[in-house]
């Protein structure tokens, strides 16, 4: 059963809304959002159906958040977005939000939001406010895990939060130069939780921290496993256990481990996609041989076939940001891909087959899918 | 009163408008008053240390300046551009 469906897609010069028919085969478009604003992410929470969060900054204006409490039909710059507290020791200011995370279903109205320099931010009133999380922010290592300087030629940042569906106080970040960190206490107290996972940019190349964690992802059946896309390679760990293991290494050599995002199975938790890019030489970070290409694993990441059904055979050279391949949690579960090139494409049987269902767009950076309600 | 040049970046705060009036002995306290009329606009400016945003420039009367602790005279002209920031 495939229920209607809505893309929110963010991009270098604004923000679009795709629709889908039931069948998820038709799509229309509403848009263009905040028309030559940046749209780092672009989310809707699926708590109340009915909120929508966009961060938006320009090449000349400081970051804000757009938000909208009916549905997308009206929007309001929010309150207060995040920013450090005025003389921050570190000097440090917003330069962008870079993701946006809804709150544990029983916190109704809260979400997390990731920026970049590094920070952790909370609100407590649906995203029209917000307050630094401290914990990680004024975290005694912070200048060791989060230099500000650091990281990525995007800025160093929070690259993503997870939150254990069990334990609203249960959470994961996803960081450029300090891997992932846990917090137990609900971001009073952070810790790196990088064991064998490589960092072979460092002199240590398994360093207790230091590792570029591209993206993190909860199986939503077994929250216990984590599949992280690392900038080294392809891990997965399952907790109480401590000890990543790369189980990218069963990729195609010719293909290899590297890549921005992974997307879990919301029914499966031995079943994930990842969308490798070229990670050779001086990184084009584009379809390995210009061959694009989903792989997908169904055991956990002993193996891992192949899905290119409807790419270009050759000559594609795409580049998928990683907030940029996600699923709809239908069933069958829907991916979609948004590339650098401005094109979404869709599979709607789980990856064996493809189709673009938009094209000409700015460069995607975020895509977010939710069932229309 | 201080009279304000608003860029047309910045127009969607002010229903369009690209002149206002500000009251204020500092650069910062007429992007304050500009504020509370017109939420939000300071941050986009301004950080929140009180830097003026790189892509950013403020100039009162002929002069630039990046200090937002800068003084104004009753008369004077505030004027925000956005600089050149690429593609």
């Amino acid at each position: 059963m495939t229920q209607a469906i809505q893309l929110l897609v963010g991009t270098r010069k604004g923000a679009w809304i795709y629709r889908s028919d039931a069948a998820r085969q038709g799509w229309s478009v509403e848009g263009p959002l905040f028309l030559g604003q940046i749209i780092n992410h672009f989310v809707a929470d699926p708590r109340d159906g009915r909120t929508l969060l966009a961060a938006a900054a320009t090449g000349h204006l400081g970051p804000t958040l757009q938000r909208s409490t009916d549905g997308g039909r009206t929007w309001a710059e929010v309150k207060q977005p995040p920013a450090f507290p005025k003389g921050d020791p570190h000097g440090r200011s917003v330069h962008h939000t870079f993701w946006l995370q809804p709150g544990h279903a029983d916190e109704p109205g809260v979400w997390w939001a990731a920026t970049s320099p590094p920070g952790l931010f909370r609100s407590a009133d649906g995203g029209d406010t917000w307050e630094p999380v401290s914990g990680l922010n004024d975290h005694p290592m912070y200048m060791e895990w989060l230099p500000p300087e650091g990281g990525t030629p995007d800025g160093a940042m929070v690259a993503g939060i997870c939150i254990d569906p069990r334990d609203k106080g249960h959470m994961y970040l996803a960081t450029c130069s300090a891997g992932v960190l846990e917090t137990t206490d609900y971001g009073a107290t952070w810790r790196p939780l990088n064991q064998n996972v490589e960092a072979n940019f460092l002199p240590d190349p398994y360093p207790e921290y230091g590792q570029d964690s591209h993206q993190i992802a909860l199986a939503p059946t077994n929250p216990d496993r984590i599949w992280q896309q690392n900038h080294c390679g392809i891990y997965r760990l399952d907790r109480p256990g401590e000890r990543w293991e790369r189980i990218g290494n069963a990729m195609p050599k010719e293909v290899g481990d590297i890549g921005f995002s992974i997307v879990p199975h919301p029914r499966c938790d031995k079943t994930a996609w990842v969308w490798p890019m070229d990670g050779t030489e001086v990184w084009p970070r584009v379809s390995p041989g210009g061959r694009p290409a989903a792989y997908r694993t169904r055991d956990g990441g002993e193996t891992w076939e192949r899905q290119d059904r409807g790419f270009p055979a050759e000559q594609g050279w795409f580049t998928v940001k990683r907030q940029a391949f996600v699923g709809d949690g239908g069933d069958p579960h829907g991916l979609y891909l948004g590339t650098t090139g401005g094109e979404i494409w869709m599979s709607g049987d789980e990856g064996d087959s493809w189709r673009q269902i938009a094209a000409h767009l700015p460069e995607i950076y975020s895509v977010s899918a939710a069932h229309v309600r | 009163m201080i009279s304000v040049f608003i860029p047309s970046q910045l127009t969607s705060y002010t229903g369009g408008a690209t002149r206002a009036a500000a009251e204020g002995a500092t650069v910062a306290e007429a992007l304050d008053d500009l504020d509370r009329r017109f939420p939000g606009l300071k941050f986009r400016v301004v950080d929140e240390q009180d830097r003026v945003r790189r892509h950013m420039r403020i100039f009162v009367g002929q002069e630039e300046t990046r200090d937002v602790a800068r003084p104004l005279r009753a008369g004077d002209e505030l004027l925000i551009f956005g600089a050149l920031s690429g593609g």
